[in-house]
């Protein structure tokens, strides 16, 4: 269990900011769900839970997630449960509980970059921006790639379209961890897969996403852009799977999403 | 630290640890019926509402209990009760242990979804282990709680 | 007593404690201890296998707030077994309180106690140890002659021969043959000869392992335990803290949940002896991660089978090889063992020679204890993995080969020594459980939409009710001062519901409503003796001792009824709460009789105590049935519906028979599809809390559906058997044929993982 020795609860994402940058052990709180299990020792915990940021809101064409905002309210929200064929929602709606969705925020399930995220396989087949307080606004695409910088996530904020988007997660039981996640969004005929839990983080299958957006989505082509997408990744081995099985469940999975994103098209 | 917070409908001020959290402290003043069954967020057992929503008090700092409201099944007994009678009509409750927790759930289920299904139910309900009942029968004293065939 | 039409037994009354432990009264061990108790914390080893060369406790000494740290210099040097079993047990005494050997990844080093759970962890990392390290023994199938040997220890001893050779690591070996089986396999037909593996599984039960412990007013010991076994903990007590057992008192109160994992001794008999030493109460409450890696689990195994079977489809020899893995301690390992053999043999009868060998070893891993099931869940696995193979062998319908080849009543079986087969409506429940899954339209499978096939699987089990001559059980009814009666039972509810069951059972008897029978029990002060809930043993047992105790005390009351009536005691009838005289003038009620006799100058209780053993434990049995769907393309399995129709005898309660059932058949899902105690190459429990470790969650269980087809038997309480157990037999075997049968692949070590269904489709093509 974590220790605290310190709790600050400040009103500004200045003061927020100064005191996670004074200590290295200084450190913001989300839900704590995970920061429970670890055994850190934590100087100051930086609770942002008074700066108002648990709103999920449209913004000048862009939904705007609020980094205090809770696994529940996006599922929820009408607005972020009905865009993009409701794949925010479907990516969240099977992590353990209602109750624990309850908890556990937005803000650190991005800013942690876990590799089982499914948050983030979903997010990364929209047009996600991350606004942090220090480093600023940023695709989620360069956020992930970016080294690990002390820095307080304020809100994600994803433009608003007509993409048409699945997700699918591969579980061993349902409320388990992902063994392999899936997300597959078109735009204007740009086609857009990401893989997630390979068990690496979440990236994006960029052969694969350029083969389907040239081709003209024959069911060779999408076998074909399903295989390209489980070569170009890398797959690791955990308790959850071997590379090999990761490698063909991402070969199934991609083929499932492209033809579940032109169902939806259709319909 | 101190934090003032209203459970069960009463005003308390409580002495609590920076770091400690909501289900220990709920215990150390007297709410027994809040359980724990693991230390990572799983079980459901502690599940108690904070602002009449339903969350895991192991895993809610007990300094965020400050200026909300609390309620854990001693604070909707009646209603809790009712359903507990369902329940143990299908002796559904076997060892007891996740009860508490199950019947704070579904009460809050009920509060927030008209009319779910049997799919909305279950999923609603999946962060409630319970090892003892294989869920069958929660399920039927659910579906007769709400009325559900 | 058979077809009467009964007022309590038979029927689904709710269970007598169920209200208030749904609202969550205080009812639980840590509900009831003292503020004030010191916390205890266990510093528990980092090596599978290792010698303790220094250990200084010094500085851990001087934090403010710690009481004491205790290590294996400060306990006594006798060895004992945690296990709940009867004196003399038949597990070794191969364990010390703490011991400078460690023996797994989590065993016991050093004891802190302190007033608070913060302060006892901050001391333990100040405790120095240097350990020696030795080679692990890991692999269960090398631990037989393997260059460690786990206990090498000289005054490791047993209370039988039961076949220990510890210095190749064999805890207990076991060999039960009747008739030649290698010359009645050359004979036969078709030959089936396969190996299973069925894993370790965690029992998870919801509140982990727990115990309070204070010395009372006159200084003796209590423990207030979240136990299966306290009778069996309190003589376990005694021998460890070499104290007089009269010294201890062990409490019961609501458990919540056991499966078998309280029926071996946990924390007991840490939080004892602090408070020994302290003569303070103390209380230790096992995280999750300790309740996963350092209590037990179910003993993992390799069990070979062979099956003989004649050109009509008899299958005439049965042959096992077993060898279990029963960790770092013997607890149970010798009558798991047995049992794997106990519980299958007799399902087929028309067998001329059968036979089971097999070793239980140790390694250097959690020790395996008892779990639901005891070794017949890991024989049913293989036995019926055999049998359906054999089916397809001979081209005949799984369903059949078992109808044709199953024991009737009053026929007798080759390891059963003559006896005859009391009671069974297992060719019932194959008829309705198959009709209920719609076989005869599913076998073997259905090509649905998509890439998903459906086949169905199915199984047959049986168990036993209580331990035949062993298991014994006693209980007493008095008629209180107030005209009610108090039911005192030894029998330990562990949400199983007994009290209820047991309290329906005398108030049957008694013919009065259940609400004036208070039941006191799980009290070793208090209670009649009891060994405890285990072996399925309760409803059987203790449900005959309280009828025989409710019928003396019935008799009493007549006799003392008809005294006052100043008529004989043929001449009265108990109705309505009166003894009345037949068909004439008088009555006189209960609460008459009870203030007549028990105050002023009556000067007599009337109580009736009664105690039951059985030469005989007969089966109830179960008729599983799966239907999963596969998807080919990835391998995964979904169960859709899980049907199992279940003889228990008489239901005393059928709700809560049915509750039983379904838990047990969802428990029995999660070790076919999801439940699997791993470890690292270094032997560190990778599987120690509930992210790792996944129990079926409401999600994964698809539907299931439980039927009843009752028999009767004559040996048991109103014609019961019992149901505890045998429900989580079927599952794994069961699901696996519905897999074979959906896909062809065939899987021998559980769980059947999506990963394992996809290569072996992979390697079929
Ligand atoms: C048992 C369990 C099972 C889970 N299963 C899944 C799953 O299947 N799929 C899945 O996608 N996720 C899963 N998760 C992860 C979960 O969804 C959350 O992402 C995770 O718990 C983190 O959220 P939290 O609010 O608890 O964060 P915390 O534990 O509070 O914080 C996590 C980290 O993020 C930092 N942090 C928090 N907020 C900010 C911020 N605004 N800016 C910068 N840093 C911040 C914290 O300092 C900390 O380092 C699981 C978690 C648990 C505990
Ligand atoms: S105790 Fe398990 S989720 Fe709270
Ligand atoms: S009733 Fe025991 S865990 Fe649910």
């Amino acid at each position: 269990m974590f220790t605290v020795l310190d709790m600050a609860q400040p009103d500004k994402l200045e003061e927020a900011f100064e005191i996670l940058a004074k200590r290295k052990n200084n450190t913001i709180l989300g839900g704590c769900a995970f920061l429970k299990m670890s055994k850190k020792r934590i100087g100051t915990g930086i609770d942002l839970s008074r700066l108002n940021l648990d709103y999920i809101r449209e913004d000048n064409g862009f939904i705007a997630i609020g980094a205090m905002a809770t696994l529940r309210d996006l599922e929820t929200n009408a607005l972020s449960r009905d865009a993009f064929g409701g794949i925010l929602s479907q990516s969240v709606r099977n992590i353990i509980g209602v109750q624990f969705r309850n908890g556990v925020t937005v803000g650190a399930s991005v800013y942690s970059r876990y590799g089982f995220s499914d948050l983030l396989t979903a997010l990364l087949v929209l047009d996600t921006e991350v606004e942090l307080y220090n480093g600023g606004r940023m695709p989620l695409q360069d956020f992930l790639q970016k080294p690990y910088e002390k820095d307080i996530l304020v809100q994600l904020r994803i433009e608003k379209s007509q993409r048409s988007a699945a997700f699918s997660s591969f579980r061993k039981s349902a409320s388990d961890f992902a063994v392999l996640n899936v997300a597959v969004s078109s735009l204007d005929h740009q086609w857009t897969i990401a893989v997630g839990a390979r068990p690496g983080r979440a990236v994006i299958a960029e052969t694969a996403s350029r083969a389907l957006s040239q081709g003209h989505l024959s069911a060779e082509e999408l076998e074909a852009a399903a295989k390209i997408a489980a070569d170009e990744l890398s797959f690791g081995t955990n308790t959850r799977g071997t590379a090999g099985y990761r490698k063909a469940l991402c070969q199934v999975l991609v083929k499932r999403g492209i033809m579940e994103v032109l169902q939806c098209k259709s319909n | 630290m101190q934090i003032e917070l209203i459970v069960n409908d009463k005003s308390v001020t409580w002495d609590i640890e920076k770091d400690e959290f909501l289900a220990d402290t709920l215990r150390a003043h007297g709410f027994l019926s809040v359980k724990k069954a693991c230390d990572t967020s799983c079980c459901g057992l502690c599940t108690v509402w904070m602002d009449g929503k339903p969350v895991l008090s192991c895993s809610i700092l007990s300094m965020r209990a400050h200026g909300k409201k609390i309620t854990t099944i001693e604070g909707v007994a009646q209603a809790a009760e009712e359903f507990a009678h369902i329940l143990t009509a299908e002796g559904a409750e076997q060892c007891g242990f996740c009860s508490p927790g199950f019947i704070m759930n579904v009460l809050a289920m009920k509060n927030e979804l008209d009319n779910p299904t049997e799919d909305e139910i279950i999923h609603y309900l999946t962060g409630n282990l319970c090892r003892c009942t294989g869920y069958m029968g929660q399920l039927r004293a659910v579906k007769t709680y709400l009325g559900v065939a | 007593m058979q077809e009467v039409s009964l007022r309590n037994v038979g029927h689904s009354i709710p269970k007598i404690d169920g209200l208030s432990i749904a609202m969550g009264k205080p009812a639980y061990t840590e509900d009831l201890a003292m503020p004030q108790a010191l916390v205890l914390k266990i510093l528990r080893s980092p090596h599978a296998f290792a010698k303790i060369i220094s250990i200084d406790t010094s500085k851990a000494e001087l934090v403010e707030g710690v009481e004491c740290i205790l290590t294996y210099k400060d306990v006594p040097k006798e060895r004992f077994t945690l296990a709940g079993q009867s004196y003399p047990e038949p597990s070794p005494y191969d364990r010390l309180i703490l011991e400078n050997v460690v023996r797994y990844v989590g065993d016991e080093v050093a004891i802190i106690a302190a007033v608070d759970e913060k302060t006892a962890l901050k001391a333990m990392k100040l405790i120095n140890v240097e350990y020696e390290v030795l080679e692990p023994v890991l692999d269960f199938e090398k631990a037989i002659g393997h260059p460690s040997v786990v206990h090498f220890e000289e005054d490791l001893t047993c209370n039988f021969d039961i076949g220990l050779h510890k210095e190749q690591n064999i805890v207990s070996s076991h060999e039960q043959a009747v008739g030649d089986v290698e010359k009645v396999l050359k004979d036969c037909e078709f030959i089936v000869e396969d190996v299973y593996y069925p894993q370790a599984q965690a029992h998870a039960m919801m509140e982990t392992y727990r115990s309070f412990t204070y010395q009372d007013h006159m200084g003796r010991l209590v423990v207030v335990s979240s136990t299966q076994v306290p009778f069996h903990i309190k003589r376990q007590l005694a021998r460890a803290l070499q104290i007089p057992a009269a010294k201890i008192r062990v409490i019961k109160p609501r458990i919540g949940g056991g499966f078998g994992g309280k029926q071996t001794g946990a924390g007991d008999v840490f939080a004892a002896l602090v408070t020994l030493r302290t003569g303070k109460p103390a209380m230790i409450i096992y995280d999750r991660q300790e309740t996963f890696s350092c209590t037990t689990s179910r003993h993992a195994m390799r069990i070979k089978v062979r099956l003989g079977a004649d050109a009509d489809g008899f299958i005439r020899a049965i042959d096992l090889e077993v060898l279990s893995d029963t960790g770092a301690y013997g607890e149970h390992a010798s009558t798991v063992l047995s049992c794997v053999g106990e519980y299958t043999l007799p399902l087929y009868n028309k067998t001329k020679a059968v036979r089971i060998r097999g070793n239980a070893v140790y390694t250097n891993k959690m020790p395996a204890g008892a779990f639901r099931g005891y070794g017949a869940t890991q024989g049913t696995f293989a036995l019926e993995s055999a049998v359906n193979k054999l089916a397809e062998r001979l081209a005949i319908d799984p369903t059949e080969i078992r109808l044709k080849n199953i024991s009737q009543k009053g026929e007798t079986f080759l390891t059963g020594h003559g006896v005859q087969l009391g009671s069974t409506a297992l060719d019932r429940c194959i008829k309705k459980g198959r009709e209920m899954v719609g076989w005869k339209e599913k076998f073997p499978r259905q090509t649905m939409s998509g890439a998903k096939i459906r086949g169905v699987g199915m199984a047959i089990t049986m168990q036993g009710s209580g331990i035949a001559n062993i298991g014994t059980a006693s209980a007493e009814i008095r008629l209180t001062d107030d005209g009610n009666f108090a039911l005192l039972i030894g029998a330990t509810d562990m949400g199983t519901g007994c009290d209820t069951i047991l309290s329906q059972m005398a108030a049957e008897v008694l013919e009065v409503p259940l609400d004036k029978i208070y039941v006191s029990a799980g009290d070793t002060d208090t209670s009649p003796f009891d060994p405890g809930s285990y072996a399925s043993s309760t409803t059987y047992l203790a449900g005959t001792a309280v009828i025989k105790a409710a019928e003396e005390l019935k008799g009493k009351i007549l006799a003392q009824g008809a005294k006052f009536l100043g008529v004989s005691k043929e001449d009265v009838i108990f109705e309505e709460l009166s003894v009345r005289r037949i068909g004439g003038e008088g009555e006189i009620s209960l609460a008459k009789i009870a203030e007549q006799t028990i105050l002023g100058m009556g000067n007599l209780q009337l109580a009736a105590m009664a105690t039951h053993g059985s030469q005989i434990s007969p089966p109830p049995y179960v008729a599983g049935f799966a239907e999963v769907e596969v998807d080919v393309e990835t391998g995964k399995v979904d169960l859709i519906d899980y049907v199992a129709v279940v003889d228990c005898g008489t239901m005393i309660n059928p709700n809560l028979a049915r509750i039983q059932a379904e838990g047990g058949i969802v428990q029995g899902i999660g070790m076919a599809l999801f439940e699997e105690v791993r470890y690292s190459n270094l032997g560190k429990m990778e599987t120690n809390t509930f992210m790792q470790y996944k129990i079926p969650c409401r999600q994964d269980v698809g539907n299931v559906r439980i039927a009843f087809e009752e028999s009767y038997e004559p040996s048991g309480p109103f014609g019961a058997k019992s149901i505890g157990e045998v429900v989580a037999n079927t599952p794994s075997p069961a699901i696996v044929n519905a897999v074979y049968n959906a896909v062809g692949v065939q899987v021998h070590h559980l769980p059947v993982t999506p990963e394992k269904v996809f290569l072996e489709m992979l390697k079929q093509q």
